[in-house]
């Protein structure tokens, strides 16, 4: 068992505002290994990308950690500023947002953006550096990289421009990527290269991904493991194949009754009635029981049961239900 | 006789840059071929889906159905009424009033500074219509509550506020509702409900349908009817089915094989090839052609005609 | 179709809750009380305001009316009794006896009333540009906003001397001072519409492409009602934090221009006209009569620019 490049334990964030303090991120653990694809799916508000900015360390003000460590590569880190934090990100960890044209900037060459990162990051020349970048961009697959090093961005296509801050998220060599939404502002042709792409190269590298998503089809296909977030919290977590075809939280299973492609050939979508709450109006106990066709008393009381290290569904009466549930 | 008939329908836009830069740049005009020569048919009580990427032209061809442009060549009928060219005001009002639209955009279909109830009754209340509990009784029939009435735009969530739309959509009880994208900003579990919901409104209303979207699996449960464009054109026109399972145009095979599916864990995918092409520049011959594995010297050279292939409509030299 | 009739139970007198409510619970609401330099720069003008307008009122005495003047009261000192007739003035007296007091809150109502007045104008005929520029765009767009520039070009205060000096050649001696003040409003409005008109025009341009204003569109409703009723209440805004700035230069710009002796007549002095005539006093040692008037211009010019520059800061949606 490899050493796990991310460890997560029990991370809190939390935001005051007029109402009370709300936590968009309510005690969550998990690792990721080396090589590994670890999705994190769940709905809006689920508090998935706010996770991500915490490992990152760009969590905008007033959000802050309140709770919580995180380890990258075995160092502790949730407690750096600065100049530490800034050292950090880029070096060990690599970030790809959701929308390529506002992650690059527009008033540079992509072939200086690239550089700039590498001499930042990495102890050698600049005519290493550029020579780097022209192999990073080669690698992610943007034809004649020699002579669109010197492009500026808008000059690209969105896929295109992806692809370059797949290349510019790596180019330091990074342990961990996060990658927040990477296919979600792209066509469905383009969502397949980009994916093939994120894949490969992080198989080649060992780099461990936190892949996050609404998007139920991109972690069957890329993801090794997969994390289901509601309301600030995990409500399962385990092997993907297993997740999927056999969800254990009545959560999961609704989402993936709701896929359209998952219910090919059935007449209607299955709905989960209501909507996830609003942080500021979290329901009493497990966060889901309102919504849950399998509630019991419990679940208004008790939040749901620890994840055990790893694996499992935070609910008191997870599927599949053998015996009648009264 | 069909609802709508869209025939030879073109839409080009000038993209030139100003005459000024031109001169001085020396550039030729430049003209973006949104949608080229598209020709299909909605029968009344059904829904017909549109199907493509960006660029394809599929938002520009809503637009032009409701009104909002007007085609560069071709009609576009709707009882048999040609929105762009009648010149009879009062029968264009009066097919005006049978169409409505549902946007993409949840946070911007609705007016931040107007109440829900004005919001939803003013497609009556402009005509001058008698609107009195009329936002209520539309509010319960999408699945909101009448107390919502009272309430602004921003107290809702996104699936909430495209019920509201929808709500907008059916006050002037129309017969012919284009939806572009309705779903694409929701998230999944809100997405289905909203689907059901419209669903069954197409129903209980015996409503018809031209059903936007970029997405192949939201299609399937609702559509009677689908069109695939690619780059402004109709490629590949079949019922869902017969789409799913005997796709026969190069583009629409390697659109159902690149989307993503849940029952392949990890598979291994042949990314497809190439990137949708400059509108401005199109390929010569078929569009597609410099991505298709098919592709011969015809392809390079003539743009394909429809033709109807084993229940299908396809405008491809080499599908069989 | 279904039946649209209401269920029997079905609440429709639900009282809205009132815009104004709604505004005292909001955020920006709660941010007004939370700081210091809003409410009191706002407490600050609102009693300016109010002293202005009940000047006749709160006034110990009314300086224009030449019958209740009395020479031998000239050169008071603040409050310390009178030489000759032993009469107290807070703020002392001018040459004419004049109360100084008095004549500052009469003075008030000038600048004030002016400031407003060409504030208003200045917003009307720049909100009505600026959605005409934008909404209709082509060729109205860039006449419009070419005259905005060249207006732009010219200092606003050589702009409103220029059509002061026009205005006095043109109407007779005897209605001269009347016309004054409304020649005033007029200069000083004229000069100052163009930023109401760009940010207008801007803001216009945004909005346009939003889909509610599509969905009114394809129903039908004309240019006239969408930009009114959809854009307008969208884009004011910014128009407000621009309106509160430009109060405070507006009344500071009438104070020059009565400074420079081509504003408020002497009959009816502004706190500008007051100021000149103090100035006059200065070097021979009767401080008061400058220094009142110009402490209150500039309380009143301060009070209004923090409140604006507070309001920019509350509405900017990026930094709440």
């Amino acid at each position: 068992m490899s050493e796990a490049i991310l460890s997560i334990r029990d991370l809190t964030v939390e935001i005051p505002t007029r109402h009370g303090i709300l936590r968009p991120v309510d005690g969550i653990s998990y690792d990721i290994g080396r090589g590994e694809v670890l999705g994190i799916v769940g709905e809006s508000g689920a508090g998935k990308s706010m996770a991500g900015n915490a490992v990152i360390g760009l969590l905008s003000p007033p959000a802050r950690i309140a709770k919580g460590e995180i380890h990258v590569g075995g160092t502790r880190i949730d407690h750096l500023k600065g100049d530490a934090m800034r050292r950090l990100r880029g070096k060990e960890i690599g970030m790809v947002f959701q929308d390529p044209l506002t992650s690059l900037n527009p008033l540079l060459r992509i072939g200086d953006q690239l550089t700039e990162t590498i001499l930042a990051h990495l102890d050698v020349s600049r005519s290493e550096a550029e020579k780097r970048a022209v192999a990073a961009l080669d690698e992610v697959g943007i034809p004649g990289a020699r002579e669109r090093i010197n492009s500026y961005p808008h000059e690209f296509s969105g896929g295109m421009r992806q692809r370059v801050v797949i290349a510019l998220a790596l180019c330091a060599e990074p342990s961990l990527i996060i990658a927040d939404e990477p296919t979600t502002a792209l066509d469905v042709s383009v969502q397949a290269q980009i994916i093939a792409l994120l894949k490969s190269l992080c198989r080649e590298r060992g780099t461990a991904v936190m892949l996050i998503t609404h998007d139920m089809g991109v972690i069957a296909e890329a993801a090794d493991r997969v994390a289901v977030m509601y309301a600030g919290k995990l409500a399962e977590l385990g092997p993907v194949r297993d997740v999927l075809t056999t969800p254990r939280h009545p959560y999961t299973d609704g989402l993936m009754g709701s896929t359209p492609l998952a219910s090919r050939g059935k007449a209607r979508l299955h709905q989960i009635p209501g909507a996830m709450p609003r942080l500021d109006a979290l329901p009493s106990g497990c966060a889901f029981h309102p919504r849950c066709p399998y509630a019991q008393d419990k679940c208004s009381v008790d939040p749901g049961p620890d994840l055990a290290d790893g694996n499992g569904a935070a609910c008191w009466f997870p599927l599949p239900h053998d015996a009648k549930v009264a | 006789m069909a609802l709508v008939s869209v025939a030879n329908l073109t839409r080009i836009f000038d993209v030139s840059k100003p005459w000024l830069n031109r001169v001085v740049e020396r550039r030729k005009k430049a003209f973006l071929t949104a949608v080229s020569d598209v020709s299909f048919d909605i029968e009344e009580r059904s829904v017909y889906a549109l199907v493509g990427e960006s660029g394809s032209g599929k938002s520009t061809i809503g637009k032009i159905l409701v009104g909002l442009l007007p085609p560069t060549e071709g009609s576009v009928k709707i009882r048999d009424v040609d929105l762009a060219r009648e010149r009879d005001a009062a029968r264009v009002d009066a097919v005006r009033a049978d169409i409505q639209m549902i946007f993409q955009d949840p946070y911007a279909s609705l007016n931040p500074r107007w109440r829900v109830r004005d919001i939803i009754v003013e497609p009556v209340a402009a005509r001058g219509g008698e609107t009195k509990g009329m936002a209520e009784k539309l509010l319960e029939q999408v699945g909101l509550s009448a107390r919502d009435a009272g309430k602004f735009p921003h107290e809702f969530s996104g699936g909430q506020r495209q019920r509201i739309c929808i709500a907008r959509a059916l006050a002037s009880e129309p017969r012919l509702i284009v939806c572009d994208e309705p779903t694409s900003a929701l998230d999944v579990s809100v997405q289905a409900q909203v689907l059901n919901l419209m669903s069954d409104l197409k129903d209980d209303l015996g409503l018809t349908y031209l059903f936007i979207s970029h997405d192949l699996t939201v299609v399937q449960h609702i559509s009677d009817k689908v069109g695939v464009l690619y780059l402004g054109r109709l490629v590949e026109e079949a019922a869902p089915d017969e789409l799913f399972d005997d796709p026969k145009h190069p583009y629409t095979q390697m659109l159902l094989e690149a989307a993503p599916k849940l029952g392949e864990f990890g598979r291994e995918v042949d990314p497809p090839k190439g990137e949708i092409p400059d509108p401005i520049n199109p390929p010569p011959g078929c569009a597609y052609h410099p991505r298709c594995p098919l592709a011969e010297d015809i392809c390079r050279k003539e743009r394909p005609e429809m033709r109807a292939l084993r229940g299908a409509r396809v405008a491809c030299h080499m599908a069989e | 179709m279904t039946d649209r009739q209401l269920p029997p139970d079905m609440p429709i007198a639900v009282k809205d809750p009132s815009r104004l409510s709604i505004a005292l619970q909001s955020d920006f609401f709660y941010t007004f009380k939370r700081s210091p330099v809003a409410i009191i720069s706002f407490a600050v003008v609102v009693i300016m305001v109010l002293a202005a307008i009940f000047a006749p009122l709160v006034a110990p005495y009314n300086p224009f009316d030449p019958a209740s003047l009395n020479l031998m009261n000239g050169f008071s000192r603040p409050m310390t009794p009178n030489a000759f007739t032993g009469d107290t003035f807070w703020l002392g007296t001018d040459d004419q006896g004049r109360d100084v007091f008095s004549t500052i809150l009469y003075g008030m109502r000038i600048s004030l009333f002016v400031g407003a007045a060409a504030v208003l104008f200045a917003m009307i005929l720049g909100i009505t540009l600026g959605l005409l520029a934008g909404y209709v765009g082509g060729w109205t767009e860039t006449i419009i906003m070419r005259i905005a520039d060249v207006q732009l070009t010219f200092p606003a205060i050589l702009v409103a001397m220029l059509i002061f000096g026009i205005a006095k050649g043109v109407t007779p001696v005897e209605h001269r001072d009347q016309m004054a003040i409304w020649v005033l409003i007029i200069a000083i409005g004229l000069s100052d519409w163009v930023q109401f008109a760009r940010v207008v025009r801007g803001a216009t341009l945004v909005e346009k492409n939003k889909e509610y204003v599509q969905a009114a569109r394809l129903i039908g409703r004309r240019s006239p009602a969408i930009m009114v009723r959809h854009i307008l209440p969208n884009v004011l805004s910014p128009v407000l934090v621009i309106a509160t700035i430009s109060l405070a230069l507006a009344i500071i710009a009438e104070a020059t221009l009565s400074f420079l002796g081509v504003g408020a007549p002497p009959t009816q002095p502004s706190l500008g006209t007051l100021i000149r005539i103090g100035q006059g006093f200065l070097f021979s040692g009767e401080w008061w009569i400058l220094l009142f008037p110009a402490v209150t211009l500039l309380a009143l010019a301060l009070s209004v620019n923090l409140l604006g520059d507070w309001l920019r800061d509350a509405l900017n949606p990026r930094l709440r």
